[in-house]
């Protein structure tokens, strides 16, 4: 299996992530060199396999499907980046929004 | 009585018991070194105040005798944990000055313990390596040198900070988290006991997430007996880890305390005899076994066929997983934002100048073969596999009560060696990933020093939630390897 450069590209682009053009030669070589190592699970034949859903045979325990907290909007906002804005600045865990870069016109 | 930094956590709890010093002696003795050590860049966070308040909180608590298993034991906590108002970023520019508003469970328990927070340690980039050369705050540095060889060592990875203050006498134990090793490879490398818990023991809870279906946090401690401890401390059902098992904690320090392997079948699966092993860690292997041997346990010979595929699956699992659990690094909510001309932009120019090489390459992988029609051939193959390896473990399992494997394929490398080619770095994983891709526990004791005078470990495979035998053989190995030597000037 071997990459090249505007597939590599494609993949940074479904992955929202910036990669120089200068960057992703290097890279398809670098993960073409992965996939051919990867390429030796073909060897094992694993029809009738079903695949892991769960490492664990414990048995897990479901929850009631309640809201079990809130009311936290100040902490839930305390780190935007862009900053946050209350509905209420005098009640800051009355809620509030993330602030995004215009989205429309 | 012995300087308080060379105590283990049972003797630092029993000395606090006895009043023979105080909580806060103790942080202090601690924090002293971490001063003296700074150099190795162990720590990207260091919490002096936070300790002292700790301490002298604990110090309270035990006037009251109301102290707790780990009460006044200063712990250093991988910067993958949540901790409420202390900076955690996960060793990437994208997390650098997120300061969390909520604790981890882990954590959380192990304060609900008694224990006394000195500050978060360095690892590789979001766990994502093996020598701890990924992190946004640069490597850290091995204490142990080669003989006669003055070149800094990796202290392996991704726990790296971890182990490196462990093993340095900064704290008497640290908490990590073992996606496909780790753990256990700081360990080997620091000449400490790593321990990753069955998958399920320990709350994923507010930890920083990588691979979900592999993560599991443990401890690293210098003796069994303090990792089991540790684990005691952290260990425990969460609600809130929907994949946490509701089980009870066992008593794992007094497991750990009982050596007594009498008739325990030792498994030596003979598919980790691998090429590029190197022969001083062969030997060690064997060695191991005689000492569990004369310790009274049965070796037998095991097969586990599929064991060569667990590490190509694992870089299909893992970055699977990372691609999916890291995009909610956006730049909307918390950490790095860089500006763009549309919100498209802005996630993409964050995303690439927060993230690191490793990481991305990593994001790329598991974009790719999660992208559509990739994903039978890939991400589906290699949860097939995953089966067969959980059924060679299931199979060996009927055969032998605990597994003995080497750790590490070699001792601790030089910082920039293998640094080419990154299948090469993966490969230091091949004898803790297929535990890991199984969800089992693995323990690493360190049971003697290379030809170079670096330590190796030998690693204790065990049963799902049965840590404890796992816990038991170790205490033997460690009894009959009794390596009880440190990094020169540590």
């Amino acid at each position: 299996m071997s990459l090249d450069k505007d597939t590599v590209a494609r993949i940074a682009r479904l992955a929202r992530l910036k990669v120089a053009d200068e960057e992703l030669a290097p890279l398809a070589g670098e993960l073409s060199g992965i996939f051919a190592w990867i390429e030796q699970l073909n060897e094992v034949d694993t029809k009738n396999v079903e695949p892991l859903s769960s490492v664990s045979d414990v048995t897990l325990p479901m929850r009631a499907d309640k809201v079990t907290d809130g009311g936290i909007a100040a902490k839930v906002l305390a780190n935007a980046p862009g900053g946050a804005v209350y509905i209420d600045p005098a009640d800051k865990n009355a809620g509030g929004f993330f602030t995004v870069p215009k989205v429309m016109e | 009585m012995a300087a308080l930094t060379d105590l283990t956590i049972a003797q630092l709890t029993a000395a606090l018991a006895k009043k023979e010093a105080s909580a806060v002696e103790v942080a202090d003795a601690h924090l002293r070194k971490l001063d003296e050590h700074r150099a190795l860049n162990a720590f990207i966070t260091e919490t002096p105040d936070k300790a002292r308040e700790m301490a002298k909180a604990s110090d309270a608590r035990r006037a009251q005798g109301q102290a707790g298993l780990l009460d006044g034991v200063p712990l250093a906590i991988k910067d993958l944990f949540c901790t409420e108002g202390v900076q955690t970023t996960a060793a990437s520019r994208i997390l650098e000055g997120f300061v969390p508003p909520y604790e981890s469970t882990v954590t959380a328990n192990l304060w609900k313990a008694g224990a006394v927070m000195v500050g978060k340690t360095n690892l590789d980039e979001f766990a994502m390596g093996s020598s701890n050369m990924t992190s946004h705050f640069g490597g850290v540095e091995n204490p142990w040198k080669r003989k006669g060889d003055n070149r800094k060592l990796v202290p392996g990875g991704s726990s790296g900070g971890s182990a490196a203050a462990v093993a340095a006498y900064m704290v008497p134990g640290s908490t990590g988290t073992d996606t496909g090793g780790s753990i256990r490879q700081p360990a080997s490398f620091c000449g400490i006991v790593g321990l990753k818990p069955t998958y399920g023991r320990c709350s994923r809870w507010g930890v920083v997430a990588f691979a979900s279906s592999l993560d599991q946090p443990g401890p690293l401690a210098r003796t069994v007996e303090d990792s089991a401890l540790l684990l005691q401390g952290m260990a425990g059902h969460d609600p809130k880890d929907s994949t946490s098992a509701p089980l009870p904690v066992p008593d794992f320090a007094a497991a750990a305390r009982n050596a007594d392997i009498k008739g325990l079948r030792i498994g030596i699966p003979k598919e980790y005899r691998v090429d590029g092993t190197s022969p001083e860690i062969v030997a060690l292997w064997s060695q191991g076994m005689e000492m569990l041997k004369a310790a009274g346990a049965v070796p037998v010979e095991i097969s586990l066929p599929h064991t060569k595929y667990a590490l190509p699956a694992y870089y299909i699992v893992a970055p699977a997983e990372c691609s999916s659990n890291l995009a909610r690094y956006d730049g909307v909510r918390f950490g790095l934002r860089v500006p763009g001309k549309d919100l498209i932009e802005m996630y993409q120019n964050t995303r690439g100048a927060g993230f690191g090489k490793e990481v991305r390459r990593r994001i790329l992988i598991g974009t790719y073969v999660l992208s559509a029609g990739y994903y039978d051939a890939y991400y589906k193959k290699a949860q097939q596999i995953r089966s067969l390896i959980a059924r060679d473990f299931k199979e060996a399992f009927e055969k032998c009560d605990v597994l003995l494997t080497p750790t590490a394929p070699t001792s601790a490398f030089a910082a920039g060696e293998k640094m080419d080619d990154p299948v090469t770095m993966y490969l230091n994983d091949m004898f803790t990933i297929p535990a890991s891709m199984a969800g089992l526990p693995g323990i690493s004791v360190p049971a003697g020093l290379d030809k170079d005078g670096l330590p190796l470990g030998l690693q204790i495979i065990g049963r799902a939630f049965d840590e404890e035998t796992m816990l038991r053989a170790a205490a033997a190995l460690e009894q009959a390897a009794a390596f009880n030597l440190r990094p020169a000037g540590y």
